[in-house]
């Protein structure tokens, strides 16, 4: 399946802003960050097709995935 | 008693009487400080009624019981009056060093009361206040303003407050700043300085404050420095990034409003993001007075230079307004913080101005500037000097949205709440964070009970943003503890890391007090219905505990919110019996009693 990736701040360094990746079927949000060797414990949030989720949630085709390292302000 | 300064400023600008007067200690206590204490002061002096540009009216600068202490952040001040903006009880924070320095100087609140005659600042060394010309420094820009300021004085240890020319003209969206760059930034309190002739307040301190407890101080303190140098947001997120980082987590989460919150999600956000800031015009990080934190950012384009753009202004002048020229947000940045005015609601005002020239309802032929079109970098920094400078139709823009709106008959385009503009988030997307900008006490504001902690970012805990269950119980805490807070002298950041536990074991070490948790959060509440009983009595109805119709009525067109609106009338009930209120959102006598301020 395909997903859309998306890293913000420190997450870009050695990676990419935005990229379309290939992933096996039933990949889940842990298998994605492993793949992107970002640690579980460093994804403060990710945000699929606009919604928070965890780290165990199983993607789908054409799912827009955001990965943010912990930020927050006002 | 230790923590407060037991002192405060009285300073008639209409007769020149200065008057050190002592503060009643339990009337602090009850009231904290800062907001909460200046709220009071208010309540009991100046009728609610009263014009806001009225000599009657009053101007006072508060500190809270922890400013210039050892606690983290402790260098915050609020500036406390009836708005010229929305009408309401007008509390607006600023950091930097001048709170600091104020008490440190020996006074917890200062009192500006009546209007001068000519332009006038007024100087405090420790005991020794004046009231000095300012004749010279009348049309003078901020930075301008605050090295004359300086050099007159012969202090460079001095810290300046000041307005612009936005104050000066009574632009209703004209901010207070300190330090140059911290601003007291929303309700138009920059123009009650500007309405009492009033163009600074330079103020050195060299006392030192002690607290009541000292082995119970450092273990406090020891504590919550650690906490906030462990927890991921206060520790990591905000210093390497600032708040700019916020641009592109509201804008995926698909809440981002946009185009005059036409819609909610602005494709080129990223243009504008704090990771593009960082990477192309960054300069430093900047702190304020002892701020472990230093979410601060100094920047630079061109011969532009300064600190900021904060998120809210990268919002404000960015997707509000359909802008993704970071150059020109900056610039405009620049005039804001120049001719002081509030970026959140400058901004604003302007894309406001452009949905109303894009459908037609101004025309070009009635604005002596660039077009007021959406995208244009030209528009946000020109109109932005326009206003800050008084000039032709700019000095309309500078009186808000709302009334601009109003005049051309189309107010419901005006997205403000008791017609101060909406920051850098869309309600209908996050449903608690919406209820709070319907009830805040000084209208359209985020920073009341921020409930993107929990409905976006997860702090304390995750709650689902689009859901209405249990969230007028969160909006009351978090404004009830963020009322404390303000009121404390502390920086809302140190509430990603710290809960009421830490504020009151702060509050308890340095002021020699045993607050409960519960003590902490009943001051809260009794600050906030302080504030409420104002309002209600300047004619504020609760009706006003509304948002935009746009907001209640259009889904989100397009982006991860789309097909939400925002459900206000069903929170609203809930909310009101959360507060102890009748079913019409006004105080009960019980709830008063128990508050003890009946």
């Amino acid at each position: 399946m395909v997903v859309e990736v998306k890293l913000f701040a420190t997450f870009r360094e050695g990676r990419f802003n935005e990229r379309e990746l290939e992933l096996p079927e039933e990949s889940s949000m842990s298998d994605l960050l492993k793949y992107l060797k970002i640690p579980e414990k460093d994804a403060k949030i990710i945000i699929v097709n606009g919604l928070a989720m965890s780290a165990e949630h199983q993607l789908s085709n054409h799912d827009v995935v955001a990965i943010f390292p912990p930020i927050a302000g006002g | 008693m230790a923590g407060y300064s037991g002192k405060f400023l009285r300073i008639n600008l209409s007769t020149g009487q200065i008057d050190q007067e002592n503060l009643d200690m339990d009337l602090a206590v009850k009231f904290v400080g800062g907001r909460g204490l200046a709220s009071y002061f208010l309540a009991q002096e100046v009728e609610p009624e009263v014009e806001p540009f009225d000599s009657a009216n009053k101007i006072i600068f508060a500190t809270g019981p922890l400013t210039g202490s050892q606690a983290p952040t402790g260098g915050r001040y609020m500036v406390v009056t009836k708005s010229p903006l929305t009408g309401t009880i007008a509390s607006s924070n600023s950091g930097g060093f001048w709170g600091a320095e104020l008490k440190r100087a020996g006074y917890d609140l200062i009192i500006v009361e009546g209007k001068s005659d000519k332009p006038c600042y007024i100087h405090i060394n420790d005991n020794t206040v004046e009231i000095k010309d300012a004749e010279k420094y009348w049309g003078k820009l901020v930075s301008e303003t605050t090295d004359l300021l300086l050099q007159e004085t012969g202090d460079p240890k001095a810290r300046v407050l000041t307005i612009g020319p936005a104050g000066e003209n009574l632009a209703l969206l004209a901010c207070v700043l300190n330090d140059k760059y911290r601003a007291a930034g929303r309700s138009g309190v920059g123009a009650v300085m500007g309405s009492k002739n009033l163009k600074a307040i330079v103020v050195r301190g060299t006392g030192k404050l002690k607290p009541a407890r000292d082995d119970e101080t450092k273990k406090v303190l020891t504590n919550v420095r650690k906490k906030i140098r462990e927890n991921d947001v206060t520790g990591k997120g905000l210093p390497a990034y600032g708040t700019a980082a916020l641009v592109n987590l509201i804008n995926q989460s698909g809440i981002y409003p946009t185009n005059n919150f036409q819609e909610s999600y602005f494709e080129t956000a990223d243009k504008t993001s704090g990771e593009t800031l960082a990477e192309k015009y960054l300069i430093k990080n900047v702190a304020c007075f002892h701020c472990p934190i230093a979410c601060g950012r100094y920047s630079k384009v061109d011969d532009v230079e300064g600190e900021g753009p904060e998120f809210e202004t990268l919002w404000a002048y960015g997707a509000s307004c359909g802008v993704d020229d970071l150059p020109a947000i900056i610039k405009a940045n620049k005039w804001c913080n120049e001719y002081g005015l509030d970026t959140i609601s400058a901004g604003a005002t302007i894309a406001c101005a452009m949905e109303m020239y894009e459908k037609g309802i101004i025309g070009s032929d009635e604005i002596d500037g660039p077009a007021l079109k959406f995208g244009s970098g030209e528009a946000i920094v020109e109109w932005t000097r326009k206003m800050g400078a008084g000039e032709g139709f700019g000095a309309k823009l500078a009186l808000g949205s709302y009334r601009l709106a109003e005049e051309f008959g189309v107010p419901e385009l005006s997205m403000s709440v008791k017609k101060q503009e909406l920051p850098a988030y869309d309600p209908r997307g996050v449903q608690g964070h919406g209820l709070q900008y319907a009830t805040s006490n000084r209208g359209g504001c985020h920073v009341r009970g921020y409930m993107i902690a929990p409905e976006i970012v997860g702090l304390p805990e995750k709650l689902d943003p689009h859901s209405i269950e249990g969230k007028a119980v969160w909006v009351k805490i978090f404004q009830d503890l963020t009322a404390v807070i303000d009121s404390l002298g502390l920086c809302l950041f140190t509430s990603f890391a710290l809960g009421a536990d830490d504020y009151k074991d702060l509050f308890n070490a340095i002021v020699g007090q045993d607050w409960t948790k519960e003590t902490l959060l009943e001051a809260g509440d009794r600050i906030w219905n302080i504030e409420r009983m104002f309002n209600l009595k300047a004619g504020i109805s609760p009706e006003q505990d509304t948002l935009p119709r746009r907001l209640l009525t259009e889904p989100i067109p397009k982006g991860p919110c789309k097909g939400h609106v925002h459900r206000l009338p069903e929170l609203l009930p809930e909310y009101y019996k959360e507060r102890g209120w009748n079913e019409q959102g006004l105080p009960t006598e019980a709830k008063l009693t128990q508050l003890n301020i009946a």
